[in-house]
Protein backbone atom coordinates (compact mmCIF):
# COMPACT_ATOMS: atom_id res chain seq x y z
CA UNK A 1 0.00 0.00 0.00
CA UNK A 2 2.77 2.37 1.01
CA UNK A 3 4.73 1.45 -2.11
CA UNK A 4 1.78 2.31 -4.30
CA UNK A 5 1.47 5.68 -2.58
CA UNK A 6 5.15 6.40 -3.18
CA UNK A 7 4.90 5.28 -6.79
CA UNK A 8 1.92 7.59 -7.32
CA UNK A 9 3.82 10.43 -5.67
CA UNK A 10 6.78 9.88 -7.98
CA UNK A 11 4.51 9.76 -11.02
CA UNK A 12 2.82 13.02 -10.02
CA UNK A 13 6.16 14.66 -9.30
CA UNK A 14 7.51 13.45 -12.65
CA UNK A 15 4.50 14.74 -14.55
CA UNK A 16 4.67 18.16 -12.93
CA UNK A 17 8.40 18.41 -13.54
CA UNK A 18 7.96 17.73 -17.22
CA UNK A 19 5.13 20.22 -17.67
CA UNK A 20 6.98 23.24 -16.31
CA UNK A 21 10.60 23.18 -17.33
CA UNK A 22 11.67 26.45 -15.71
CA UNK A 23 9.80 26.00 -12.48
CA UNK A 24 11.84 27.30 -9.52
CA UNK A 25 13.14 24.84 -7.01
CA UNK A 26 12.06 27.27 -4.29
CA UNK A 27 10.82 26.06 -0.97
CA UNK A 28 7.22 27.32 -0.89
CA UNK A 29 7.08 27.12 2.91
CA UNK A 30 10.03 29.52 3.03
CA UNK A 31 8.37 31.83 0.48
CA UNK A 32 5.25 31.89 2.66
CA UNK A 33 7.27 32.52 5.83
CA UNK A 34 9.34 35.28 4.21
CA UNK A 35 6.19 36.88 2.81
CA UNK A 36 4.69 36.96 6.29
CA UNK A 37 7.80 38.80 7.53
CA UNK A 38 8.12 41.24 4.63
CA UNK A 39 5.29 43.58 5.64
CA UNK A 40 5.92 44.41 9.30
CA UNK A 41 3.77 47.56 9.26
CA UNK A 42 0.70 45.76 7.87
CA UNK A 43 -2.41 46.11 10.05
CA UNK A 44 -3.56 42.85 11.64
CA UNK A 45 -6.59 42.57 9.35
CA UNK A 46 -4.34 42.78 6.26
CA UNK A 47 -2.82 39.36 6.92
CA UNK A 48 -5.05 37.82 4.27
CA UNK A 49 -3.28 39.99 1.68
CA UNK A 50 -0.08 37.98 1.83
CA UNK A 51 -1.66 34.65 2.59
CA UNK A 52 -2.89 32.63 -0.36
CA UNK A 53 -6.03 30.61 -0.90
CA UNK A 54 -5.97 27.27 -2.67
CA UNK A 55 -6.54 28.86 -6.07
CA UNK A 56 -3.82 31.53 -5.87
CA UNK A 57 -1.48 28.88 -4.51
CA UNK A 58 -2.11 26.55 -7.47
CA UNK A 59 -1.85 29.38 -10.00
CA UNK A 60 1.44 30.60 -8.50
CA UNK A 61 3.09 27.19 -8.38
CA UNK A 62 1.98 26.43 -11.93
CA UNK A 63 2.89 29.92 -13.20
CA UNK A 64 -0.70 30.42 -14.38
CA UNK A 65 -0.64 27.32 -16.62
CA UNK A 66 -2.24 24.70 -14.39
CA UNK A 67 -2.44 21.10 -15.57
CA UNK A 68 -5.94 20.16 -16.73
CA UNK A 69 -7.20 18.46 -13.56
CA UNK A 70 -6.00 21.40 -11.46
CA UNK A 71 -7.62 23.88 -13.85
CA UNK A 72 -10.90 21.97 -13.65
CA UNK A 73 -10.81 21.95 -9.87
CA UNK A 74 -10.15 25.70 -9.82
CA UNK A 75 -13.00 26.39 -12.24
CA UNK A 76 -15.43 24.31 -10.20
CA UNK A 77 -14.38 25.85 -6.90
CA UNK A 78 -14.52 29.44 -8.15
CA UNK A 79 -17.86 28.95 -9.92
CA UNK A 80 -19.37 27.94 -6.60
CA UNK A 81 -18.15 31.24 -5.13
CA UNK A 82 -20.18 33.47 -7.47
CA UNK A 83 -23.12 35.20 -5.79
CA UNK A 84 -26.03 36.73 -7.67
CA UNK A 85 -28.30 39.70 -6.98
CA UNK A 86 -31.39 38.81 -4.94
CA UNK A 87 -33.75 40.08 -7.66
CA UNK A 88 -31.93 38.25 -10.44
CA UNK A 89 -31.32 41.39 -12.57
CA UNK A 90 -27.77 41.53 -13.90
CA UNK A 91 -27.76 44.86 -15.74
CA UNK A 92 -27.17 48.10 -13.88
CA UNK A 93 -26.36 51.56 -15.19
CA UNK A 94 -23.67 51.81 -17.89
CA UNK A 95 -22.83 55.42 -17.01
CA UNK A 96 -21.88 54.42 -13.48
CA UNK A 97 -20.06 51.48 -15.04
CA UNK A 98 -17.98 53.80 -17.22
CA UNK A 99 -16.90 55.77 -14.11
CA UNK A 100 -15.93 52.54 -12.37
CA UNK A 101 -14.02 51.38 -15.45
CA UNK A 102 -11.98 54.60 -15.36
CA UNK A 103 -11.18 54.53 -11.64
CA UNK A 104 -8.25 52.65 -10.19
CA UNK A 105 -8.95 53.94 -6.72
CA UNK A 106 -9.04 51.70 -3.71
CA UNK A 107 -7.26 49.21 -1.44
CA UNK A 108 -3.74 50.68 -1.86
CA UNK A 109 -2.14 51.48 1.49
CA UNK A 110 -2.47 55.18 0.67
CA UNK A 111 -6.25 54.79 0.13
CA UNK A 112 -7.13 54.71 3.84
CA UNK A 113 -9.39 56.06 5.18
CA UNK A 114 -11.27 55.56 1.90
CA UNK A 115 -12.16 58.83 0.17
CA UNK A 116 -14.29 57.18 -2.52
CA UNK A 117 -15.57 53.75 -3.49
CA UNK A 118 -13.27 51.20 -5.10
CA UNK A 119 -12.89 51.37 -8.86
CA UNK A 120 -12.74 48.49 -11.31
CA UNK A 121 -9.87 50.02 -13.32
CA UNK A 122 -11.00 48.10 -16.43
CA UNK A 123 -9.21 50.50 -18.81
CA UNK A 124 -5.89 49.60 -17.20
CA UNK A 125 -6.09 46.31 -19.13
CA UNK A 126 -8.98 46.50 -21.63
CA UNK A 127 -10.11 48.63 -24.53
CA UNK A 128 -13.79 49.41 -23.99
CA UNK A 129 -15.11 52.54 -25.72
CA UNK A 130 -13.82 54.23 -28.87
CA UNK A 131 -13.57 57.52 -27.01
CA UNK A 132 -11.06 56.30 -24.45
CA UNK A 133 -7.76 55.81 -26.25
CA UNK A 134 -5.74 55.38 -23.07
CA UNK A 135 -6.33 51.69 -22.49
CA UNK A 136 -4.12 48.76 -21.60
CA UNK A 137 -3.61 45.50 -23.46
CA UNK A 138 -3.15 42.87 -20.76
CA UNK A 139 -6.76 41.80 -21.32
CA UNK A 140 -8.61 41.45 -24.65
CA UNK A 141 -10.39 44.37 -26.29
CA UNK A 142 -14.06 44.62 -25.28
CA UNK A 143 -15.05 47.09 -27.97
CA UNK A 144 -18.52 46.12 -29.31
CA UNK A 145 -18.55 43.15 -26.96
CA UNK A 146 -22.33 43.11 -26.47
CA UNK A 147 -23.20 43.94 -30.08
CA UNK A 148 -21.04 41.11 -31.43
CA UNK A 149 -22.97 38.74 -29.16
CA UNK A 150 -26.41 40.17 -30.04
CA UNK A 151 -26.82 41.34 -26.44
CA UNK A 152 -27.83 37.81 -25.52
CA UNK A 153 -28.97 36.85 -22.05
CA UNK A 154 -26.49 33.98 -21.82
CA UNK A 155 -23.60 36.31 -22.62
CA UNK A 156 -24.87 38.88 -20.11
CA UNK A 157 -24.69 36.23 -17.42
CA UNK A 158 -21.26 35.13 -18.64
CA UNK A 159 -20.01 38.73 -18.37
CA UNK A 160 -21.41 39.00 -14.83
CA UNK A 161 -19.64 35.75 -13.94
CA UNK A 162 -16.36 36.90 -15.49
CA UNK A 163 -16.31 40.15 -13.55
CA UNK A 164 -17.44 38.50 -10.32
CA UNK A 165 -14.91 35.70 -10.60
CA UNK A 166 -12.96 35.36 -13.85
CA UNK A 167 -11.34 32.16 -12.71
CA UNK A 168 -14.60 30.24 -12.85
CA UNK A 169 -14.41 30.31 -16.66
CA UNK A 170 -10.66 30.93 -17.02
CA UNK A 171 -8.66 29.25 -14.27
CA UNK A 172 -5.58 31.32 -13.37
CA UNK A 173 -6.76 34.26 -15.48
CA UNK A 174 -4.79 37.45 -14.74
CA UNK A 175 -8.07 39.21 -13.96
CA UNK A 176 -8.92 39.94 -10.33
CA UNK A 177 -11.87 38.08 -8.79
CA UNK A 178 -13.69 41.34 -8.18
CA UNK A 179 -16.80 39.94 -6.52
CA UNK A 180 -15.37 37.01 -4.63
CA UNK A 181 -12.52 39.12 -3.23
CA UNK A 182 -14.97 41.91 -2.26
CA UNK A 183 -13.22 44.53 -4.39
CA UNK A 184 -16.52 45.50 -6.01
CA UNK A 185 -20.09 45.14 -4.76
CA UNK A 186 -22.79 43.25 -6.65
CA UNK A 187 -24.36 46.59 -7.68
CA UNK A 188 -21.03 47.86 -9.04
CA UNK A 189 -20.57 44.64 -11.00
CA UNK A 190 -24.06 45.09 -12.49
CA UNK A 191 -23.06 48.58 -13.63
CA UNK A 192 -20.01 47.14 -15.35
CA UNK A 193 -22.13 44.42 -16.98
CA UNK A 194 -24.29 47.24 -18.39
CA UNK A 195 -21.22 49.05 -19.71
CA UNK A 196 -20.20 45.93 -21.65
CA UNK A 197 -23.62 44.54 -22.61
CA UNK A 198 -26.12 47.41 -22.86
CA UNK A 199 -27.13 48.45 -26.42
CA UNK A 200 -27.02 52.07 -25.14
CA UNK A 201 -23.46 51.81 -23.86
CA UNK A 202 -20.69 53.55 -25.85
CA UNK A 203 -18.88 50.19 -25.81
CA UNK A 204 -21.47 49.02 -28.38
CA UNK A 205 -21.86 52.22 -30.38
CA UNK B 1 26.23 77.60 -12.14
CA UNK B 2 26.64 74.29 -13.89
CA UNK B 3 23.58 73.06 -11.98
CA UNK B 4 21.61 76.08 -13.18
CA UNK B 5 22.45 75.27 -16.77
CA UNK B 6 21.53 71.62 -16.28
CA UNK B 7 18.16 72.57 -14.82
CA UNK B 8 17.42 75.01 -17.62
CA UNK B 9 18.30 72.43 -20.22
CA UNK B 10 16.08 69.84 -18.54
CA UNK B 11 13.21 72.26 -18.32
CA UNK B 12 13.46 72.99 -22.01
CA UNK B 13 13.45 69.33 -22.88
CA UNK B 14 10.58 68.60 -20.51
CA UNK B 15 8.56 71.43 -21.97
CA UNK B 16 9.15 69.97 -25.40
CA UNK B 17 7.94 66.55 -24.23
CA UNK B 18 4.83 67.97 -22.59
CA UNK B 19 3.92 70.06 -25.61
CA UNK B 20 4.12 67.01 -27.80
CA UNK B 21 1.97 65.03 -25.39
CA UNK B 22 -0.83 67.59 -25.38
CA UNK B 23 -0.78 68.33 -29.07
CA UNK B 24 -1.42 64.81 -30.32
CA UNK B 25 -3.94 62.01 -29.85
CA UNK B 26 -2.83 60.12 -26.77
CA UNK B 27 -1.71 56.84 -28.30
CA UNK B 28 0.60 58.44 -30.81
CA UNK B 29 1.59 61.07 -28.25
CA UNK B 30 2.78 58.19 -26.13
CA UNK B 31 5.05 56.96 -28.91
CA UNK B 32 6.25 60.51 -29.47
CA UNK B 33 6.89 61.01 -25.76
CA UNK B 34 8.82 57.77 -25.64
CA UNK B 35 10.83 58.91 -28.68
CA UNK B 36 11.49 62.30 -27.10
CA UNK B 37 12.64 60.65 -23.90
CA UNK B 38 14.82 58.28 -25.91
CA UNK B 39 16.34 61.35 -27.56
CA UNK B 40 16.84 62.85 -24.11
CA UNK B 41 18.55 59.63 -23.00
CA UNK B 42 20.82 59.85 -26.03
CA UNK B 43 21.70 63.45 -25.16
CA UNK B 44 22.46 62.37 -21.61
CA UNK B 45 24.83 59.76 -22.93
CA UNK B 46 26.59 62.37 -25.03
CA UNK B 47 26.61 64.86 -22.17
CA UNK B 48 26.71 62.77 -19.00
CA UNK B 49 26.62 65.87 -16.80
CA UNK B 50 23.06 66.69 -17.78
CA UNK B 51 21.30 63.85 -15.87
CA UNK B 52 19.68 65.35 -12.73
CA UNK B 53 20.28 62.01 -10.99
CA UNK B 54 23.98 62.83 -10.96
CA UNK B 55 23.33 65.55 -8.42
CA UNK B 56 22.11 62.82 -6.05
CA UNK B 57 25.03 60.63 -7.03
CA UNK B 58 27.40 63.47 -6.07
CA UNK B 59 25.53 63.94 -2.82
CA UNK B 60 25.87 60.19 -2.23
CA UNK B 61 29.63 60.36 -2.77
CA UNK B 62 29.84 63.11 -0.17
CA UNK B 63 27.75 61.07 2.27
CA UNK B 64 29.90 57.97 1.71
CA UNK B 65 32.91 59.96 2.88
CA UNK B 66 31.20 61.78 5.74
CA UNK B 67 31.35 60.54 9.33
CA UNK B 68 27.82 59.74 10.50
CA UNK B 69 25.76 57.79 13.04
CA UNK B 70 26.43 57.27 16.77
CA UNK B 71 29.90 55.88 15.92
CA UNK B 72 30.80 58.97 13.85
CA UNK B 73 32.57 57.04 11.10
CA UNK B 74 32.34 57.14 7.30
CA UNK B 75 31.32 54.24 5.09
CA UNK B 76 34.77 54.04 3.56
CA UNK B 77 35.41 50.70 5.30
CA UNK B 78 32.15 49.24 4.02
CA UNK B 79 32.80 46.02 2.09
CA UNK B 80 30.45 45.86 -0.88
CA UNK B 81 31.92 42.53 -1.93
CA UNK B 82 35.18 43.67 -3.53
CA UNK B 83 36.98 44.43 -0.27
CA UNK B 84 36.61 47.21 2.29
CA UNK B 85 35.94 50.55 0.66
CA UNK B 86 36.04 49.34 -2.96
CA UNK B 87 33.23 51.07 -4.85
CA UNK B 88 34.31 50.81 -8.48
CA UNK B 89 32.57 47.87 -10.12
CA UNK B 90 30.98 46.67 -6.86
CA UNK B 91 27.39 47.17 -8.04
CA UNK B 92 28.00 45.08 -11.17
CA UNK B 93 28.56 42.02 -8.96
CA UNK B 94 25.64 42.49 -6.59
CA UNK B 95 23.54 40.89 -5.18
CA UNK B 96 25.88 38.36 -3.59
CA UNK B 97 26.24 36.24 -0.48
CA UNK B 98 28.07 37.97 2.37
CA UNK B 99 29.58 35.55 4.86
CA UNK B 100 29.84 38.22 7.57
CA UNK B 101 26.08 38.79 7.45
CA UNK B 102 25.22 35.18 6.55
CA UNK B 103 22.85 36.54 3.89
CA UNK B 104 22.50 37.39 0.24
CA UNK B 105 22.27 41.17 -0.11
CA UNK B 106 21.56 43.66 -2.85
CA UNK B 107 23.24 47.07 -2.86
CA UNK B 108 20.79 48.91 -0.64
CA UNK B 109 20.55 46.07 1.87
CA UNK B 110 24.33 45.90 2.07
CA UNK B 111 24.59 49.66 2.56
CA UNK B 112 22.06 49.44 5.40
CA UNK B 113 24.14 46.66 6.94
CA UNK B 114 27.24 48.87 6.83
CA UNK B 115 25.33 51.83 8.26
CA UNK B 116 24.14 49.61 11.09
CA UNK B 117 27.39 47.77 11.82
CA UNK B 118 29.93 50.52 11.11
CA UNK B 119 28.04 53.69 11.90
CA UNK B 120 25.82 52.23 14.62
CA UNK B 121 22.52 53.44 13.12
CA UNK B 122 19.66 51.26 14.34
CA UNK B 123 17.98 48.88 11.92
CA UNK B 124 14.55 50.25 12.88
CA UNK B 125 15.62 53.76 11.98
CA UNK B 126 17.02 52.60 8.63
CA UNK B 127 13.86 50.80 7.54
CA UNK B 128 11.33 53.27 8.96
CA UNK B 129 10.79 55.69 6.04
CA UNK B 130 13.44 54.90 3.46
CA UNK B 131 11.80 56.51 0.43
CA UNK B 132 11.11 60.17 -0.40
CA UNK B 133 7.63 61.61 -0.82
CA UNK B 134 6.68 62.73 -4.34
CA UNK B 135 8.88 65.55 -5.60
CA UNK B 136 11.35 65.23 -2.71
CA UNK B 137 14.94 64.24 -3.44
CA UNK B 138 16.00 60.65 -2.83
CA UNK B 139 16.97 60.08 0.81
CA UNK B 140 20.59 59.64 1.96
CA UNK B 141 20.63 55.85 1.62
CA UNK B 142 19.27 56.12 -1.92
CA UNK B 143 21.78 58.85 -2.80
CA UNK B 144 24.64 56.65 -1.61
CA UNK B 145 23.20 53.73 -3.60
CA UNK B 146 23.01 55.97 -6.66
CA UNK B 147 26.66 56.93 -6.19
CA UNK B 148 27.83 53.33 -5.80
CA UNK B 149 25.73 52.13 -8.76
CA UNK B 150 27.05 54.96 -10.95
CA UNK B 151 30.55 53.62 -10.32
CA UNK B 152 29.54 50.52 -12.31
CA UNK B 153 27.91 52.47 -15.12
CA UNK B 154 29.09 51.22 -18.50
CA UNK B 155 29.84 47.77 -17.07
CA UNK B 156 27.68 44.68 -17.47
CA UNK B 157 25.74 42.80 -14.82
CA UNK B 158 28.11 40.08 -13.73
CA UNK B 159 26.75 38.87 -10.40
CA UNK B 160 27.75 35.21 -10.30
CA UNK B 161 24.88 34.08 -8.07
CA UNK B 162 26.31 30.57 -8.19
CA UNK B 163 26.77 29.89 -4.47
CA UNK B 164 24.13 27.57 -2.97
CA UNK B 165 22.74 30.44 -0.84
CA UNK B 166 22.60 32.68 -3.91
CA UNK B 167 20.92 30.07 -6.07
CA UNK B 168 18.29 29.51 -3.38
CA UNK B 169 17.56 33.25 -3.25
CA UNK B 170 17.25 33.54 -7.05
CA UNK B 171 14.86 30.56 -7.04
CA UNK B 172 12.88 32.18 -4.24
CA UNK B 173 12.73 35.41 -6.25
CA UNK B 174 11.42 33.44 -9.21
CA UNK B 175 8.68 31.92 -7.06
CA UNK B 176 7.80 35.35 -5.62
CA UNK B 177 7.63 36.82 -9.13
CA UNK B 178 4.78 34.38 -9.81
CA UNK B 179 3.23 34.52 -6.33
CA UNK B 180 -0.34 35.78 -6.60
CA UNK B 181 -1.71 37.53 -3.55
CA UNK B 182 -3.74 40.43 -2.25
CA UNK B 183 -7.32 41.44 -3.03
CA UNK B 184 -6.57 41.61 -6.77
CA UNK B 185 -4.67 38.27 -6.95
CA UNK B 186 -1.74 40.14 -8.49
CA UNK B 187 1.80 38.86 -8.92
CA UNK B 188 4.73 40.56 -10.67
CA UNK B 189 3.97 38.14 -13.50
CA UNK B 190 0.50 39.65 -13.98
CA UNK B 191 2.10 42.63 -15.73
CA UNK B 192 5.66 41.52 -16.53
CA UNK B 193 5.41 38.05 -18.03
CA UNK B 194 4.69 38.90 -21.64
CA UNK B 195 6.22 41.16 -24.26
CA UNK B 196 4.48 44.22 -25.71
CA UNK B 197 1.78 44.62 -23.07
CA UNK B 198 0.83 47.87 -21.41
CA UNK B 199 -1.24 49.32 -18.55
CA UNK B 200 -3.24 52.20 -20.00
CA UNK B 201 -0.49 53.58 -22.26
CA UNK B 202 2.45 52.59 -20.11
CA UNK B 203 4.60 49.90 -21.69
CA UNK B 204 5.54 46.98 -19.45
CA UNK B 205 8.88 45.20 -19.64
CA UNK B 206 8.78 41.39 -19.87
CA UNK B 207 11.02 40.84 -16.89
CA UNK B 208 10.99 37.06 -16.84
CA UNK B 209 12.76 37.31 -20.20
CA UNK B 210 16.45 38.03 -20.47
CA UNK B 211 16.26 40.42 -23.44
CA UNK B 212 13.85 42.88 -21.86
CA UNK B 213 15.22 42.41 -18.33
CA UNK B 214 18.64 43.46 -19.64
CA UNK B 215 17.20 46.69 -21.00
CA UNK B 216 15.08 47.51 -17.95
CA UNK B 217 17.04 46.45 -14.87
CA UNK B 218 20.30 48.21 -15.74
CA UNK B 219 18.66 51.63 -15.61
CA UNK B 220 17.99 51.57 -11.86
CA UNK B 221 18.56 53.65 -9.77
CA UNK B 222 16.92 56.05 -12.21
CA UNK B 223 15.86 59.67 -12.31
CA UNK B 224 12.09 59.75 -12.88
CA UNK B 225 10.86 62.69 -14.88
CA UNK B 226 7.27 62.31 -13.58
CA UNK B 227 8.23 62.50 -9.90
CA UNK B 228 11.42 64.60 -10.36
CA UNK B 229 13.39 62.31 -8.10
CA UNK B 230 15.76 59.39 -8.18
CA UNK B 231 14.09 56.07 -7.47
CA UNK B 232 16.18 53.10 -6.38
CA UNK B 233 15.47 49.45 -7.19
CA UNK B 234 14.17 48.70 -3.68
CA UNK B 235 11.86 51.71 -4.03
CA UNK B 236 10.76 50.54 -7.49
CA UNK B 237 9.74 47.13 -6.12
CA UNK B 238 8.02 48.75 -3.09
CA UNK B 239 5.97 50.91 -5.46
CA UNK B 240 4.90 47.85 -7.49
CA UNK B 241 3.65 46.28 -4.25
CA UNK B 242 1.68 49.45 -3.51
CA UNK B 243 0.05 49.13 -6.93
CA UNK B 244 -0.61 45.45 -6.23
CA UNK B 245 -2.64 46.51 -3.15
CA UNK B 246 -0.13 44.90 -0.85
CA UNK B 247 1.05 46.32 2.47
CA UNK B 248 4.31 48.30 2.60
CA UNK B 249 7.16 46.01 1.56
CA UNK B 250 10.07 46.43 3.98
CA UNK B 251 13.33 47.62 2.47
CA UNK B 252 15.92 44.86 2.65
CA UNK B 253 13.30 42.18 3.41
CA UNK B 254 14.01 38.67 2.16
CA UNK B 255 11.19 39.13 -0.37
CA UNK B 256 12.60 42.32 -1.90
CA UNK B 257 16.17 40.99 -1.98
CA UNK B 258 15.03 37.72 -3.59
CA UNK B 259 13.06 39.57 -6.25
CA UNK B 260 15.99 41.85 -7.05
CA UNK B 261 18.35 38.85 -7.23
CA UNK B 262 15.95 37.14 -9.66
CA UNK B 263 15.70 40.27 -11.82
CA UNK B 264 19.47 40.79 -11.87
CA UNK B 265 19.98 37.14 -12.77
CA UNK B 266 17.59 37.59 -15.69
CA UNK B 267 19.48 40.76 -16.68
CA UNK B 268 22.89 39.04 -16.56
CA UNK B 269 25.19 40.51 -19.20
CA UNK B 270 23.01 43.60 -19.62
CA UNK B 271 24.65 47.02 -19.61
CA UNK B 272 24.44 49.14 -16.48
CA UNK B 273 23.50 52.73 -17.33
CA UNK B 274 22.86 54.28 -13.93
CA UNK B 275 21.45 56.64 -13.03
CA UNK B 276 18.95 55.86 -15.78
CA UNK B 277 16.18 58.09 -16.96
CA UNK B 278 12.54 57.06 -16.67
CA UNK B 279 9.25 58.60 -17.57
Amino acid sequence: MRNIAIAVAILIAGATGASAQQKPAADTAKVDADSAKAFPTAPADWKSRFEQDETTKECSINENSPPKPVAEAIGKREKARIEYPADGGLMGDWQSGEKLAQSGYGLRFTDYPARQTNGGNCYACHQLTKAEVSYGTIGPTLLNYGRIRNFSEADTKAVYDKIYNAQAAYPCSNMPRFGTNKVLTIDQIKDLVALVMSPDSPVNK
Amino acid sequence: MVEDLVLKKNLLILTACCTLAVAMPLASAQDETEKAIEKYRQMLKEDPWSNPGLLDSDRGEGLWKTAAGPNKVTLEKCDLGQGAGVVDGAFAELPRYFADAGKVMDLETRLMWCMEKLQGISHDELVRRPYPAGGQPVKDLGAIATYVASKSSGMRFAAKLDQPQEKAVVDEGHAIFFRRQGPHDFACATCHNESGKRIRLQGLPYLADSKEAKQAVGQWPAYRVSTTQVMTMQHRVYDCYWQMRMPELEIGSDVSVALIAYLVKNAEGGEIVTPGLKR
